[in-house]
């Protein structure tokens, strides 16, 4: 079996007096791709912030490949090779596409170059020149996840990427995320929609109450397809 | 009215803006990047000019090793607050660092008019930039020919540093989303550091220019600085291009009042100010948010 990318134990996490994440535990293999599912404020994406650092407080254990991440700053920490896209895809205005996409350090070797870039986002390269926010929602996404890779990161953990977007642009995101997979990137992906789920992820893990509830692979969900609504449903 | 007077007014108007300019441009930067309100930017300037004096006085250091040294050495004070003091108020209302800034500059202020009085140190014209030129319409004095020409450069190169550069980017990055930029990877303490240290030097840089026009006096830094947050409120709080462009309009401007009505010339900048405010709050250059 690969060795576990990113293992995470008993992960607390606080916004000053709020305590959102309790004891989450779960771990992540070389080469796959797996989904955090779960209701609003289930606290996948206070998950995410906290492997990044962003989070107030946390205490626990998350360790990327063996290295311990709880103490150390945001940059240190995407630079050990966690490529992040937030939930707001965190395009900056003042830049340029081209700028957003040159801005991250290149902390690790063997990223993709920028011509295997323009080829995985082919509407990024026709727009280089433009304004991060003149961009539509999905070409914002494909921005946000073009240049997470472009730090070299073989981790990448990504905030609902399909929100709000156009079932034709969730599916070329479906294609580029499976891409990835081929060349052997590791996903963790928050989603709220199970048929994409199912269709680009290896593993589902089930969050609520700032909790892992179940987790289960893509065999498992289609033996019990009602497994997650108990959990997803309103 | 001759066309000297008019020309010599416009002239101290474009000294007077090189200063608001070089000192707006550093605030606005300070207030995008680290979100405060930099009092002290005012008594930097001062240091700047003392610096200059005593590095003269007591060193026998000349004007042009002056105006490299005391910018690096006051932009390494400048990260020094930054890391001691400023760092710390981060997350804090701003308020907060308005308040500590305010206090050191009343520190710096207080403390060099206890060794040196009000009255101000005489600092020579650079012997190069002595005498002036007769442009035929009025009488140059090289050395203010030469205040106005290097602010523009300093400030079109910061300008240009911050809008067309890959380290540009990253300031605008870090003045967005700190949280985002951080998180790619940015070191974004490292930058709010430097970036401070880098608008104290060029507060220090305008000190050192001003000594010789105006001598290195304890209070020329907070006489100026109210006057260059107005020009930052009419520039826009987070435009650099605006902060640059009022500052010398501002300048002009109180040069022209000066020969078409002299008692408004004081406050005529605080009248723009406030009209401005009025009619477009977010500044002329500022973006509303
Ligand atoms: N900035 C914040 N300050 C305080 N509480 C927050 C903040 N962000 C999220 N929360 C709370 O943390 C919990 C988890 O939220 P979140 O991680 O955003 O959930 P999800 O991404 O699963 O929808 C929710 O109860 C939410 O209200
Ligand atoms: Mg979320």
């Amino acid at each position: 079996m690969p060795e576990a990318v990113l293992s995470v134990n008993g992960l607390d996490g606080h916004y000053g007096d709020s305590h959102v994440l309790h004891g989450v535990n779960f771990s992540i293999r070389a080469g796959e791709v797996v989904t955090l599912v779960g209701r609003n404020g289930a606290g996948k994406t206070s998950t995410l912030r906290a492997i990044m650092g962003l989070l107030p407080r946390r205490s626990g254990s998350i360790a990327l490949r063996g290295r311990q991440l709880i103490g150390l700053p945001p940059h240190r920490i995407a630079r050990a090779g966690i490529g992040y896209v937030p939930d707001d895809r965190g395009i900056f205005a003042s830049l340029s596409v081209a700028e957003n996409l040159a801005l991250p350090p290149r902390a690790q070797a063997g990223a993709l170059s920028d011509g295997e870039i323009d080829a995985l986002f082919p509407r990024l390269k026709e727009r280089r020149a433009s304004p991060g926010t003149k961009l539509s929602g999905g070409e914002q996404q494909m921005l946000a996840i073009a240049r997470a890779l472009r730090t070299g990161a073989r981790l990448l953990l990504l905030d609902e990427p399909t929100e709000g977007l156009a079932p034709v642009i969730v599916q070329q995101i479906g294609a580029i995320l499976r891409d990835l997979k081929s060349r052997g990137y590791t996903v963790l992906l928050v989603e709220q929609n199970v048929h994409f789920a199912a269709s680009v992820a290896d593993r589902h893990i089930v969050m609520e109450n700032g909790r892992v509830v179940d987790s289960l692979d893509n065999a498992e969900l289609a033996a019990d397809p009602g497994r997650l609504d108990r959990f997803l449903g309103v | 009215m001759s066309v000297q007077v008019l020309s010599g007014q416009l002239l101290l108007g474009l000294i007077n803006g090189a200063f608001y300019a070089l000192l707006s441009l550093g605030l606005a930067v300070i207030f995008g990047v680290l979100g405060i309100i930099n009092f002290a930017h005012g008594a930097f300037y001062m240091v700047g000019a003392f610096a200059a004096w005593g590095l003269a006085t007591y060193l026998d250091v000349g004007y042009w090793p002056a105006l490299v040294l005391v910018p690096l050495a006051m932009g390494l004070l400048g990260m020094g607050v930054e890391r001691l003091m400023l760092k710390r108020l981060a997350g804090l209302d701003p308020l907060y660092g308005l308040l500590a800034t305010f206090g050191l500059a009343l520190v710096l202020e207080g403390t060099f008019r206890q060794v040196y009085g009000s009255s101000g140190q005489p600092y020579p014209v650079p012997e190069a930039l002595q005498g002036g030129v007769n442009l035929g319409f009025m009488f140059l004095p090289l050395y203010r020919g030469w205040v106005v020409a290097a602010s523009i450069v300093v400030c079109l190169a910061t300008w240009l540093a911050i809008e067309r550069t890959a380290l540009g980017a990253r300031l605008r990055a870090v003045t967005e989303r700190p949280d985002v930029a951080q998180a790619l990877g940015l070191n974004v303490p490292l930058l709010v550091t430097v970036t401070f240290g880098v608008a104290v030097a060029l507060a220090a840089f305008a000190g050192v220019m001003a000594a010789p026009v105006y001598q290195a006096n304890p209070l020329m830094g907070s006489n100026l600085i109210i006057v260059v947050f107005a020009v930052v409120v009419i520039g826009g709080m987070g435009s650099l291009s605006g902060a640059i462009l009022s500052g010398y309009g501002l300048g002009l401007a109180e040069g022209m009042t000066k020969v078409f009505y002299p008692p408004a010339a004081n406050i005529v900048v605080f009248v723009i100010m406030a009209v401005v405010l009025m009619v477009r709050p977010a500044g002329l250059f500022g973006r509303a948010s």
